[in-house]
């Protein structure tokens, strides 16, 4: 489904990416965990093409959409869930929502959208800003749906989140899983990263170094942590 | 005079400059809110409006084919700019924008002298609009009132234009994140072209309205660009409400400041224009400076 082939990606001289390979299969979670400023956050914006990368391949069902313009990634099917959620502060909550849906859903219709998450059926009239933190995530998750994606890029949504909020959080991103979405999680949250991935992957300096199950990586995981996760 | 008549037609002369200024102003900053540029060649459209309404005029007859007609070219050179030019500079720093819709300006300028010379041109206006009616014995130009008016439907049409439309949604959002809005599968390139053509229209359409009371000249844009500027940094960059109070201020000052102390009418305005700043860096309405 989706599959990222030596990707590199650079800021001005700085080469952040050097070289990603990665594989989420259809209808699977695959999550990317490292450290901050390892080039996590860069991914998931080269996958979009808000950083277009400099070379390597995305291929979307075969298909490669590596270099364009963020627009048509999206019409390609791939939905973003950014980091620090970046919700349209003075537009209402449904408002938020429908500028993703680029023409009606059918899948995830407003109705569904509102059922799946019932604190924003209640918010819907407030404005961005209004919402808490938790609920903002919601927000920001429905109106990645709302567009029908068959892949949705989910960057580091339990930041500054209540634990509790969190567990609600898996629930949604399995709940996606099991309609059948394909979903890139990072996370800097392991708890949440095991507790939902089908697989797991750990980025160092711009390259993934380690992929398993979260089987295998949780009988690893004290060897991991320490070479890989620590600060 | 009285006080009650003399009031009344003041507020309603107030009122209808009012529109004009928020014709100008209102495009220049939803401009700004969305491309975060200074659109230096707005007065020029302005200008180019009025002219461009005195041909139409001239041409069919019909003032109010001219409230079209004046709009849509504007819009349309507006738009192309934006598409041919603008676009390529987005990366670069905001004199960039100045260098090149100053360029503009001067591109323009010199069109619209070689193709209607360097008269002031008198635009006519429908008879239905061109008398005077008495209010309490004072008489008034119809065609104030009908600027007045005028200045009401447009500014409610825009609202609602931003608020109902799938176009006026993207606007706001843009505005706020034109990032966000692009990746969640809009062509913001498009909405960029869209706001900055619809802008120039706006102008254009106060050109035309301005025409019949201070002719068509070639010295409009200059006195258009300054009082734009006012507006919008009155109401603050991006916010449409805020350049719809910011002229009615500006109007209030302007039409009673012409009244009691005449001499110092242009410099009321300022010291309004610096009020705002001191307290309100960002401007009525803005977000911040």
């Amino acid at each position: 489904m989706l599959r990222i082939e030596s990707l590199n990606t650079h800021y001005g001289r700085s080469h952040v990416l050097q070289g990603v390979d990665l594989e989420v299969p259809a209808g699977r979670i695959g999550a990317v965990l490292g450290r901050n400023g390892v080039g996590k956050t860069t991914t998931v914006r080269s996958i979009m093409g808000l950083v277009p990368p400099t070379s390597g391949h995305v291929l979307l069902d075969g298909q490669d959409i590596a270099g364009w313009a963020p627009h048509l990634v999206a019409r390609a099917g791939v939905a973003y869930v950014p980091e620090g959620r970046l919700i349209f502060p003075d537009l209402s909550v449904l408002e938020n929502i429908r500028v993703g849906e680029r023409k009606p859903a059918k899948v995830w219709t407003m109705e569904r959208l509102l059922d799946l998450f019932p604190s924003l059926r209640e918010r819907a009239g407030n404005r961005g800003w209004q919402l808490s933190g938790g609920e903002q995530q919601m927000l920001a998750i429905a109106r990645a749906l709302v567009s029908d994606p068959r892949v949705v890029l989910l960057d580091e949504p339990s930041q500054g989140l209540a634990p509790l909020v969190v567990r609600e959080l898996a629930g949604v991103i399995k709940r996606l899983c099991d309609e059948g979405v394909t979903i890139l999680l990072i996370e800097q949250n392991m708890k949440l990263a095991e507790a939902v991935a089908d697989q797991l992957h750990v980025m160092v300096k711009g390259r993934i170094v380690y992929a398993a199950t979260p089987d295998v990586f949780r009988a690893e995981e004290e060897a991991i942590r320490g070479k890989y996760l620590t600060l | 005079m009285d006080l009650l008549p003399f009031l009344v037609t003041q507020c309603l002369n107030a009122f209808s400059q009012a529109a004009l200024l928020f014709f100008l102003g209102v495009g220049l900053t939803l401009i700004f809110g969305i491309m975060r540029i200074v659109n230096f060649a707005h007065g020029t459209f302005y200008m180019l409006g009025a002219f461009v309404g005195y041909t139409t005029v001239r041409i069919t007859g019909s003032f109010w084919l001219a409230l079209v007609v004046a709009p849509l070219v504007a819009g349309s050179i507006g738009a192309a700019f934006e598409l041919g030019l603008l676009r390529r500079l987005y990366r670069r720093d905001a004199s960039a924008f100045l260098m090149v819709t100053f360029g503009l300006t001067l591109v323009l300028e010199e069109v619209i002298r070689l193709t209607w010379g360097v008269q002031a041109l008198q635009v006519e206006v429908p008879d239905l609009f061109a008398g005077i009616v008495f209010l309490f014995d004072e008489p008034f130009p119809v065609y104030r009132l009908f600027l007045a008016g005028a200045g009401v439907v447009v500014a409610i049409a825009i609202w609602q234009f931003l608020e109902r439309t799938r176009l006026g949604l993207l606007i706001r959002a843009t505005s706020q994140n034109s990032e966000m809005v692009h990746a969640l599968g809009v062509d913001v390139n498009m909405v960029r072209s869209g706001i900055f053509g619809i802008g120039c229209g706006l102008a254009a359409l106060g050109g035309v309205l301005a025409a019949p009371l201070v002719t068509a000249s070639l010295g409009m844009a200059a006195n258009a660009i300054i009082d734009a500027f006012v507006i919008v940094i009155i109401g603050g960059m991006g916010s449409f409400l805020g350049s719809l109070i910011a002229a009615v201020l500006v109007a209030f000052v302007q039409v009673f400041g012409n009244y009691y102390f005449p001499d110092f009418a242009l410099a009321a305005m300022y010291l309004l224009m610096l009020l705002v700043l001191v307290i309100r860096p960002g401007g009525l309405l803005g977000k911040e400076a």
